[in-house]
């Protein structure tokens, strides 16, 4: 069994709330996943859940082979979590707080030692380890939140918004840390942020009132009703030709004129039919200027899901 | 290295890179020699005619009896930090997420804020052991009072973790800690007054208990009742956490 992280059906209600219900999510190793949802929708019960720190009502949690509830310890020594809030003690030095990390999960003096240069390096606090973490920016409390979550070099590691109210700036630090973090690590990062899960992730699960209601690979994206094989085509003609000569072209099942210039081609996408229609446009001299594809766009996915 | 024993030196390590810790170090410490010179000097002024009070007994005991009350106060402060103040700043998923189990965390935090009152306490216990310089003392009532002391700190201790485990505001924590503590001390005189509910009251106090020992009547009913306190905060708390994570 390769996956890393097999949850089933987690239920968890919170009095008469429902929090979570019947939520099923599974990682591979080296795969970064994005679970995006509008606020509310029951994302950090359910990480909460997956790194063990809340028992779900229903359903089971494997990570890496080994059940959350039956053995934690080793289940939970397999995880790194950076919760929404990172769990920081302020008065101690970057340093101290890293190498109680380190030894949490068990690892002697001297490894604890090795592992908080590896982690301070990785997450580029080389020159932060003497420094307190009460002093620290916003930011950088960030980057020790996420020292910390890998500090055992965990297989799995999950992030809660790791970039909620930081910077465009430190946003983007954190991203291409995670991204770099994904080379030896899979990832589980919730967020509210479309742009940044296109950034980031390879996979999508979008979750709504508790569920999760869509799930993807980025690069795959598919819109929710029609047919998953319909691709759709912008095309730019200087000196366009009628509705129906474009209409007539091989493979092109509607058009719809975006304005003068710029029409977008729904197609069947059983076959490819672009560089048909590139070189119709030429020989028939329309002054073809622009030809892109568009993937169904998250954005639109995320609002027709969670509206 | 067994992780109940890391997040007590880590405990440790974080009270002492805080100024609370300090703050109550010093202020304890500054009060409690006033009250050591007081009584030294009130003794001096005994006459000497009156021989059934020794110095070990009207110094150390006064000295302990009223550091009782000024722990009393003391504790609760610094055990809202364990739980309370931790779950206020988000900082317990470390542990609730980490390998430790829920045991290991309590045990762990309660270790280390004994040892931080043990450690008030010894820089106590050194005022009436000095006067070992100028005159012979009952070193073994002195050690019975110190146990006493020792022992009740621990009992506070346990049941300011688990006031602090129930409480997610940290001064609500530290409050309530103090009026549990308080009413488990009132509850001595409670047991002097008439009534088939005293001698229940007079038992499950936690000053009477330590009244013998300050006297230098060592019992093991009175360690027994000390130890048989602290399992049951430290069990209730461990259990309370598990709760939490059910519901």
């Amino acid at each position: 069994m390769s996956l890393l992280l097999n949850a089933s059906d987690l239920h968890r209600a919170f009095g008469p709330h429902h929090a979570v219900r019947g939520v099923s999510l599974s990682l591979k190793r080296g795969e970064v996943v994005g679970l995006l949802g509008p606020n509310g929708a029951g994302k950090t019960t359910t990480l909460r859940m997956l790194t063990g720190c809340l028992a779900p009502d229903r359903g089971h949690i494997r990570i890496d082979g080994h059940d959350m509830a039956d053995t934690p310890a080793s289940a939970k020594a397999r995880l790194g979590y950076l919760p929404e809030v990172p769990p920081l003690h302020g008065e101690l030095t970057v340093t101290e707080y890293l190498q109680f990390a380190a030894q949490l999960h068990g690892m002697g003096r001297h490894q604890a030692d090795a592992a908080v240069m590896r982690a301070t390096q990785a997450c580029g606090l080389e020159q932060a380890r003497r420094q307190v973490i009460g002093s620290m920016s916003k930011g950088y409390r960030q980057r020790v939140g996420l020292a910390q979550a890998i500090i055992h070099a965990p297989p799995l590691i999950v992030l809660d918004e790791p970039t909620d109210g930081l910077d465009p700036n430190q946003r983007r630090q954190i991203h291409s840390l995670i991204r770099a973090l994904a080379r030896d690590h899979a990832i589980l990062l919730s967020s509210h942020i479309l742009a940044e899960i296109q950034v980031v992730c390879d996979r999508v699960a979008i979750m709504a009132r508790g569920q999760v209601v869509y799930t993807s690979a980025l690069d795959q994206l598919r819109p929710i009703d029609g047919d998953a094989a319909e691709q759709h085509v912008i095309i730019g003609l200087t000196r366009a030709p009628s509705r129906e000569q474009l209409l007539a072209l091989d493979g092109v099942t509607a058009v719809e004129a975006l304005n003068a210039e710029q029409f977008r081609l729904s197609l069947d996408g059983h076959a490819d039919t672009r560089e048909h229609i590139a070189r119709t446009a030429v020989t028939q001299d329309w002054g073809l200027f622009e030809m892109q594809q568009q993937h169904a766009a998250l954005e639109q996915i995320f609002a027709e899901l969670t509206a | 290295m067994n992780r109940t024993w890391i997040i007590a030196r880590h405990e440790w390590r974080r009270l002492f890179s805080s100024p609370l810790a300090w703050a109550c170090l010093g202020i304890v410490q500054l009060v409690l020699g006033i009250v050591f010179w007081l009584l030294l000097a009130e003794f001096a002024g005994l006459s000497y005619s009156n021989t059934q009070i020794g110095v070990a007994e009207f110094v150390g005991g006064g000295l302990f009896g009223f550091s009782s009350i000024v722990f009393l106060i003391v504790v609760p402060l610094l055990a809202m930090r364990s739980f309370a103040e931790e779950r206020h700043s988000g900082s317990l998923e470390l542990l609730l997420a980490s390998p430790a189990s829920l045991s290991q965390i309590v045990l762990g935090k309660f270790l280390g804020l004994v040892g931080f009152l043990w450690l008030m306490l010894g820089l106590t216990a050194l005022m009436p052991l000095s006067l070992q310089i100028g005159t012979s003392l009952d070193l073994g009532l002195l050690a019975a009072a110190i146990l006493g002391l020792a022992l009740m700190l621990a009992a506070f201790a346990a049941a300011g973790i688990f006031v602090s485990v129930l409480c997610a505001q940290p001064v609500v924590a530290a409050l309530a800690g103090f009026g549990l503590l308080l009413v488990l001390w009132l509850l001595q005189i409670a047991g002097a007054a008439p009534g088939p509910l005293a001698a229940v009251a007079e038992h499950v106090s936690l000053l009477s208990h330590f009244d013998a020992l300050r006297r230098g009547v060592f019992d093991l009913a009175d360690v027994a009742y000390y130890l048989l306190f602290c399992a049951a905060f430290i069990g209730l708390s461990i259990q309370r956490l598990a709760w939490e994570r059910r519901a």
